[in-house]
């Protein structure tokens, strides 16, 4: 009995101070399937290969996690990345696909997401609109915007932005260049007095509000940075894609969610952490890579997908929660 | 701030949001504004038979929208996101049970409402006894039902309507009035009476207002909520059958839009997503609202990329109007 009350207590203070590691666990477990079913899944390359596609989703994670640890919610975010992908592309064939042009118009792209965060903070936080249905809104709106800049799918990105992208740079992939970027964001952001801010206003607004807190101001800024970092997901996927489509993104909203779910962080705000938020987007990649690699019939792919997202997602609360306990 | 000042300001809070205007009202205003605006811009919009071909879109949001308002009333963040899959689902098995034949139509009836109901239930069930928030727990089941839209289409647009729906559907059946409308009416009554006149409806704003409450006051909450989910998923499966016998066959993906359009309805309707509050008569100018608001968006000789900007830009202002949080300024 008291081994068991002292093993629980063990693991609350683990998960007190490291909310990710059942997401962590989850994430070695379908590593391990991966190699059991295709050994060869766990070779550099098809490692990169992951990266290269999720990177995106890990950006994104990122991204929701700042709003949901303020208690919103973000439903725009897909089609933030979608408008800034399209941004991107058509401001590097106004500049012309020389190396400064493509930087600025990466530029270009950042600044149109932080602005996009802007207005969502200032619609959710300002206005005092309830996040679900006001980001919807922002989200068409910003799909509208997105078809305006480029109405069909197609056009393509100079060779220099993918080959980046895909390439070595020093003999390392660059993916990791930019995976050692995120990891030092995370980091980085983990420690500034906005994330507590963010945090306090998540776990008690009122409070927040009360103790003196800026409430609006620090819920206007974690949109803010949501949308820069759903630009970042949109640099990402523009190199994965080496194209723009004004409906990139929309699809992957939902699944920025379903990340931030499985790294550990509540919906209901106060408690997040932005390393799991990045865990859960490759848990979503892994759980699809091996859906693959075990011969699911392909018809059949997307519901064991789907089944075993929400297994990891019950999985997942379940166990925090009874560790709470 | 000691408890009775806040008493006094929370009293004080409800006289002035009494004399903000009624959604209702504002609803029904505004949908008389478009109309007029609309018979402005192509003259025949506000037509008697053009109102009732707007009328039937509705109805099929507005059923939809039924069960959002139920699980949403329910509080706890209630919201449920796998709607979209179910009408899909829904108007695929129905259109396959039923293969054009009118003997096939109760046993397509039965197969959806329980099919919805057992969806329903298990999206009940993974929030009340698992304790998944909602929006978590129907985004996976949303996952799920995707996939298996995928398995059971495998790959080809199958499914007829029975010529006995679709005329229910689409034309008219009493006083000039086609079924659905009728049947969404009826929906309507049903939806009032059991919010306001039966013991399950005082319960669901009960759990919704304040669950330990409720609790201790003896509601069993956890079967109550599972319920509210079982209904959505009913909902959501008859209007898949609408659906079917609108297009005449099922194509892929048809309830995708409704998952987030009837969330809108609901709060365009009054009912704030923190539950609790709010009924079924506002939902239901609400998804109108919408419908007429998106038809006079494509009755404008505009893109694509124009209307959605409209239409983005619209809600936020209709949400401007009414569908705002609480104020942090008590």
């Amino acid at each position: 009995m008291d081994a068991t009350l002292t093993s629980r207590g063990n693991w609350q203070s683990i998960l007190g101070r490291y909310p990710f590691v059942p997401a962590l666990i989850i994430l070695i477990m379908l590593l391990v399937f991966n190699g059991m079913a295709e050994p060869n899944s766990l070779s550099f390359r098809s490692v990169n290969g992951l990266f290269k596609t999720y990177m995106a989703l890990m950006f994104l994670a990122v991204a929701q996690t700042l709003v949901v640890s303020a208690a919103d919610v973000d439903l725009s975010l897909g089609a933030i990345l979608s408008l800034v992908n399209v941004t991107v592309v058509t401001t590097i064939g106004v500049f012309g696909d020389g190396p400064l042009a493509i930087v600025a118009a990466c530029l270009v792209g950042v600044f149109v997401g932080f602005l996009c965060g802007l207005l969502n903070g200032f619609v959710v936080a300002g206005l005092n609109l309830q996040p679900i249905v006001a980001t919807f809104a922002t989200g068409v709106l910003f799909t509208g915007i997105a078809l305006w800049v480029l109405p069909v799918a197609g056009m393509p990105v100079p060779s220099a932005y993918w080959r980046l992208y895909g390439g070595s740079v020093l003999g390392i992939p660059f993916i990791y260049y930019i995976l050692a970027g995120l990891g030092l964001a995370i980091f980085l952001i983990s420690r500034t007095t906005l994330m507590v801010k963010i945090l306090a206003v998540g776990d008690d607004q009122q409070g927040a509000f009360q103790s003196g807190l800026p409430v609006t101001r620090i819920r206007i800024s974690a949109y803010a940075y949501c949308g820069v970092f759903s630009a970042f997901a949109a640099l990402c996927i523009t190199g994965d894609t080496a194209s723009g489509d004004p409906l990139v993104g929309n699809a992957m909203t939902l699944y920025s969610i379903a990340a931030v779910v499985l790294g550990g962080t509540a919906l209901s705000g106060g408690k997040a952490t932005l390393l799991g938020a990045a865990i859960g987007a490759l848990t979503i990649g892994l759980i699809n890579s091996l859906v693959f690699f075990v011969g699911t019939p392909s018809e059949w792919q997307n519901l064991v997908q789907g089944m075993s997202i929400l297994v990891a997602l019950m999985l997942g609360i379940f166990v925090s929660r009874r560790v709470e306990q | 701030m000691s408890s009775s000042t806040a008493q006094f300001l929370t009293k004080a809070r409800s006289h002035i949001t009494n004399l903000s205007p009624n959604p209702l009202i504002v609803a029904l205003c505004l949908i008389a504004g478009l109309l007029v605006v609309g018979e402005f811009l192509s003259p025949g919009f506000a037509s008697l038979p053009q109102i009732l071909r707007l009328l039937v879109v509705a109805s099929i949001l507005g059923i939809v929208a039924a069960g959002q308002n139920l699980v949403i009333l329910g509080g706890r963040e209630g919201i449920d996101l796998s709607v979209g899959g179910i009408v899909s689902l829904s108007a695929i098995i129905a259109g396959n049970v039923m293969s054009g034949a009118d003997i096939g139509i109760l046993p397509a009836i039965i197969a959806c409402l329980a099919i919805g109901g057992f969806i329903g239930f298990l999206n009940g069930v993974g929030v009340t006894f698992l304790g998944i928030p909602p929006l978590v727990m129907t985004l996976g089941m949303l996952g799920v039902l995707q996939g298996l839209l995928v398995v059971v289409r495998q790959g080809i647009p199958s499914g007829l309507a029975a010529p006995a729906l679709s005329s229910f559907v689409a034309s008219p059946l009493l006083f000039g009035v086609p079924g659905i409308i009728w049947l969404w009416l009826m929906i309507g009554l049903l939806m009032a009476l059991l919010l306001h006149r039966t013991v399950l409806g005082y319960r669901i704003y009960a759990i919704g207002a304040n669950e330990n409450a409720a609790k201790m006051a003896g509601v069993p909450v956890r079967v109550v909520r599972i319920s509210l989910f079982m209904m959505s998923g009913m909902f959501s499966a008859i209007a898949g059958m609408c659906i079917l016998g609108y297009s005449g066959s099922s194509f892929a993906n048809v309830g995708d839009q409704y998952m987030l359009a009837s969330i809108i309805a609901v709060v365009l309707g009054g009912t704030p997503l923190a539950g609790g509050k709010g009924g079924y008569t506002g939902t239901m100018t609400g998804a109108v609202l919408l419908v007429v608001l998106q038809s006079i968006l494509t009755t404008l000789n505009i893109d694509e990329a124009g209307r959605q900007i409209a239409f983005g830009g619209t809600l936020l202002l209709l949400m401007v109007f009414y569908g705002r949080g609480q104020s942090l300024r008590i």
